[in-house]
């Protein structure tokens, strides 16, 4: 059995960041294992430029964000292993992994970082009736075709939900020479940042129908044309608002699920809102010195944020193989309550704890000239007044040890939105 | 007097801005709620700007594609005209991240650069 000292599964932007920032602190024997051909992840696919405004104070484009870090791991001579599965992750941390290369193989590591990512939700999970011909495809499916591949999927396109991905495509198919015909969106907001609205559907005159969905789906062999329909506050299609569209293409774009089969496997406890595993301040989940962030752990809007999270678990993983973090306790319960869905940790130990703690979370539904309030168990401490969240996007409040430290005895710290 | 009706992409709020031009001046600026949206209404009526992002055909490489961007942004009615020369661009890999794949796209002074590495095989 191979030995290293931290494994890291998945060679994206949470991998690569939480390597380097392991690497920084001091240990020696990390390994990455990435099951596409190339390190990067999905960045590489997400050609278009927004990345890195946080991180680097530029705007880049995916592959180039990727590669800036990409460059760290192979400077810092950090091993990785590209077409290779994980297989299993066990308890007592040994991975098993194969490859085309090296068959099947395992290793016994210190840590485990868990920076799988996620998934889009597949057509199976949407409820869609009608026929299943050719040309239905996640909007990653996609952009992977035209943007790596070099292949396009069809010249007239309709898409379903308003996700960040369906409309960076609707405007890559349409400068491609496609025909995008409509958006249809479920819900009455887009989960879409408004920008992605103007300059990728308002820009090139793409209708954007929301609280509409997909009701019929022609072709025997190949998609022919969808019907969509207005739906009532109860998601409910309306009988008489259907509009047909004749298309070859019907992209989806209906959220983004961690992958996380291997997390459940080894036992990690799973949070029902975020799909995620549930972690301590640590980044940490309940089996000891397996860590996760990244999309695995909460799907996030920004990669900076990514980023910034993987770092701080790989710092941990770092002080975990050398013994420097004590027991995990979870002395202080987090809870999102009254709009805030989840956060991210879920407890705090405050020994373990850094000087500054991000806890991030979402919001249910679209809130203006509303406060995010945070409670030291009764008391209020925090009342910040934000003029706009909407669950695309992703939310945050800063916790100070020192602040934790003044109150010996808390159990419970709860986010909540609140009116006033 | 010409309107035009725009949605602000500062922040998530999305104001609906109308802006009221005279003889392509702007006259007036409403409907935002701070300054971004006044800055962004602003400039977007008077010379509306954007970055395009696309790929290009790799000869000898590793991939078939190679993804560029326009080095800067260029006007907004000039997209077409710069996604022909990008498609019409053919690059001999090696190509590295901001090598030039088509110098002064359109005239418009802005040059297409590479966003990845493609190495030769």
């Amino acid at each position: 059995m191979l030995n290293y000292d931290i494994v890291i599964v998945g060679g994206g932007p949470a991998g690569l960041a939480a390597a380097v920032a392991a690497r920084d602190a001091g240990v020696d024997k990390i390994l990455i294992l990435e099951r596409d051909k190339e390190l990067g992840g999905i960045l590489n696919q997400c050609i278009h430029n927004g990345f890195g405004l946080h991180t680097f104070k530029e705007e880049l484009t995916g592959p180039e964000y990727a590669y800036r870090f990409i460059e760290k791991v192979l400077a810092a001579d950090i091993e990785y292993k590209l077409n290779t599965m994980v297989m299993d992750i066990s308890k007592d941390r040994v991975v098993t992994a194969m490859s085309k290369e090296d068959g099947m193989y395992q290793i016994k590591a210190g840590a485990v970082i868990l920076a799988m990512g996620c998934r889009e939700r597949p057509r199976g999970a949407l409820n869609i009736p009608g026929y299943r011909p050719a040309g239905i495809f996640s909007a990653g499916t996609a952009q992977r075709l035209v943007n790596i591949e070099g292949y396009m999927p069809g010249r007239e396109v309709v898409i379903l939900g308003s996700g960040d991905i369906g409309l960076i495509m609707a405007r890559r198919m349409t400068l491609e020479g496609a025909k995008v015909k409509v958006v249809a969106e479920l819900m009455p907001y887009s989960g879409g940042l408004k920008r992605n609205i103007v300059q990728c559907l308002d820009d090139f005159g793409i209708p954007l129908k929301l609280s509409h969905t997909v009701v019929d789906i022609e072709g025997k062999e190949h998609l022919t044309a969808v019907t969509i329909a207005a739906v009532d506050n109860k998601g409910k299609p309306i009988p008489g608002t259907e509009e047909r569209y004749t298309c070859d293409t019907l992209l989806l774009s209906c959220g983004l699920i961690p992958e996380n089969e291997l997390s459940r496997n080894a036992g990690v406890e799973m949070s029902p809102i975020t799909s995620g595993p549930i972690v301590n301040e640590s980044l940490e989940t309940n089996i000891p010195g397996v860590f996760a962030c990244g999309n695995v752990l909460h799907v996030h809007d920004l990669v900076d944020y990514v980023s910034e999270e993987a770092l701080r678990a790989g710092q941990n993983a770092a002080k975990y193989v050398k013994g420097q973090l004590s027991e995990a306790k979870a002395d202080i319960e987090i809870v999102a309550t009254d709009g805030a869905r989840y956060t991210v940790p879920s407890t705090i130990n405050i020994g373990r704890m850094d000087d500054k703690l991000t806890v991030r979370f979402r919001v249910g539904a679209v809130y203006k000239d509303s406060y995010v309030s945070v409670y030291f168990d009764d008391e209020r401490v925090m009342h910040n007044k934000k003029r706009i969240m909407a669950p695309g996007e992703m939310e945050q409040v800063i916790l100070l040890k020192d602040k934790l430290a003044e109150k010996p005895g808390l159990k419970k710290i709860t986010v909540k939105i609140e009116n006033e | 007097m010409e309107k035009r009706e725009l949605t602000c992409i500062g922040c998530p709020m999305g104001c609906q801005i109308t802006v009221e031009l005279e003889a392509g001046e702007v006259i007036s600026v409403t409907g935002n709620t701070c300054g971004i949206g006044d800055k962004y209404a602003r400039n977007e009526v008077t010379h509306p700007e954007r970055t395009v992002t696309s790929t290009s055909v790799v000869l000898g490489g590793d991939k078939p594609r190679v993804s560029v961007k326009t080095a800067n942004n260029i006007p907004k009615d000039k997209i077409a005209d710069v996604m022909k020369e990008i498609d019409a661009a053919v690059v001999t890999a090696p190509v590295h991240i901001g090598d030039i794949v088509v110098k002064d796209v359109c005239g418009t002074g802005v040059d297409v650069v590479a966003t990845r590495n493609v190495e030769a095989v």
